[in-house]
């Protein structure tokens, strides 16, 4: 067990390191949310919709598909020089490489995430004194939800040509569940209720990710081995 | 055909295809203790991606790969751990320097200290000044001695070798000569594919053809190499 979490924090710390380096994902990731944040804001007509009706919808869409950015560049860092070829002939166990894979993604995302929820606030003029911990929760649930598909969707798109077009396509349906349960509990949590009112999107978010993490770890080998 | 007796790497009637397209037809051979190995081909004959089944990166469409007599499966970390493989690409990654990529590649195989055994394969390999240079700034040749200390990190038992002498200036072919003299002495094997066999000639102690995906010539190395080549060439012309 030891082997396998260091083997899985090699990779995720490998993947962390060359990221600092190129910040390629961080950079499109953050850029795309808070361009897409900056059209919500400007596309609503105040007259017709409240921000808070339009809020969560607006910051789930917005993290989605800035999850997919980010995600896309997931696999991609292992296609220079045949890179993944060299992990996959070493000793590391497949559910490891995933869970590394996993970890970085959940970094990466988490940090685009952290970066553009000030400006969803400012756009939509929002007081989160209250929720803000909550809206936390339900955040690093429903990321740690569809990074787990994700991670093993953008490890199969990889060897096709259009990976890019791919990836969208195979992982939307999965990210359906825990966007709306995000979606929600961030309404109900933007609207002042209580935490205690989204127990149960709460209990159904960890839930998705214990099965889907367990799920994609066990099957990651099928995904990368040829 | 029946697996070879103390053999370190076996392929047994191996076979693959690509779509509808065959690339190799049942290729059996075995690589004992001591042996080094040079394959010869022309381009699109299947060595590759022998190679490729060898070291367990693509399974066969037919027959079985075995390591030490036991069948090689996914998930078989102990067999994996004794082999090496250098590919036609190095497995380094642009953004991370020479050091960076074979401390990771250490942590990979659980190598107890990997800075210690970073260090050493680089400074084997003559690069311990550019340790902390990027593959982007490098030369070919010089990309081509930190893929062969990759390769070698782990001190395999068995290593594949493709093309391994390409964009090597003399004194790095050399060295890889020596590592592969090395790997002789501590009984291990090698299986290089090539074409250059004057390369690594002295070395092999067998010679191998393949001719459109079947192993057609395998037998222990020739001394005269001028007229195994022209022997090599009557075959390709058929």
């Amino acid at each position: 067990m030891g082997n396998w979490l260091r083997s899985a924090l090699a990779v995720a710390a490998k993947d962390i390191r060359l990221e600092l380096r190129s910040k390629t994902s961080l950079l499109s990731g953050t850029v795309f949310a808070a361009l897409v944040l900056l059209i919500f804001n400007f596309a609503r007509d105040p007259t017709g919709l409240s921000a808070l009706d339009l809020a969560p919808s607006a910051l789930w869409v917005t993290y989605a598909f800035a999850s997919i950015v980010t995600l896309n560049r997931g696999f991609a860092v292992e296609r220079e020089n045949a890179a993944l070829d060299g992990l996959l002939l070493a000793p590391l166990p497949r559910g490891a490489l995933y869970l590394g894979k996993y970890f970085a993604n959940f970094v990466f995302v988490a940090f685009i995430e952290a970066v553009t929820l000030p400006l969803f606030v400012l756009f939509f003029n929002l007081d989160l004194s209250t929720s803000w911990w909550g809206i936390m929760l339900v955040a690093i649930l429903a990321t740690a939800g569809f990074l787990a598909a994700g991670t093993v969707f953008s490890a199969m798109v990889i060897r096709t040509s259009f990976a890019e077009l791919m990836l969208p396509v195979l992982l939307l349906p999965f990210m359906v569940p825990p966007l709306m349960a995000a979606a929600e509990s961030t309404a109900h949590l933007l609207g002042g209720r209580p935490l205690s009112e989204v127990m149960g999107w709460l209990r159904f978010l960890a839930l998705y990710d214990l099965a889907f993490v367990t799920l994609c770890g066990m099957t990651f080998s099928f995904v990368v081995d040829e | 055909m029946p697996p070879a007796e103390g053999a370190l790497l076996e392929a047994l009637d191996l076979s693959r295809s690509f779509g509808r397209r065959p690339v190799l037809r049942g290729v059996s051979l075995a690589l004992r203790p001591g042996d080094v190995m040079v394959v010869l081909g022309p381009n699109g004959a299947g060595k590759s991606t022998l190679l490729r089944l060898l070291s367990g990166l693509l399974r066969p469409g037919s027959g079985e790969v075995r390591w030490k007599g036991t069948t090689l499966r996914r998930g078989d970390h102990q067999a994996r751990r004794r082999l090496g493989l250098l590919a036609h690409q190095s497995f380094l990654y642009d953004d991370l320097t020479l050091m960076e990529n074979l401390v990771f590649a250490a942590r990979l195989y659980a190598l107890p200290d990997p800075r210690a055994a970073a260090r050493a394969a680089l400074a084997d390999a003559g690069l311990a000044e550019r340790a902390d240079d990027t593959p982007r700034a490098l030369s070919r040749g010089a990309v081509q001695r930190a893929a062969v200390a990759r390769a070698f990190l782990h001190e395999p038992e068995a290593v594949l070798l493709d093309e391994p002498f390409t964009g090597l200036d003399a004194s790095a072919a050399h060295h890889l000569r020596d590592q592969l003299g090395q790997l002789r002495s501590r009984r291990g094997a090698a299986l290089l594919v090539t074409h250059r066999p004057d390369e690594a000639w002295e070395l092999t102690n067998r010679v191998g053809v393949i001719l459109d995906g079947r192993l057609a010539l395998d037998e222990p190395r020739p001394d005269d190499l001028s007229a195994f080549l022209g022997r090599y060439h009557a075959m390709i012309r058929g």
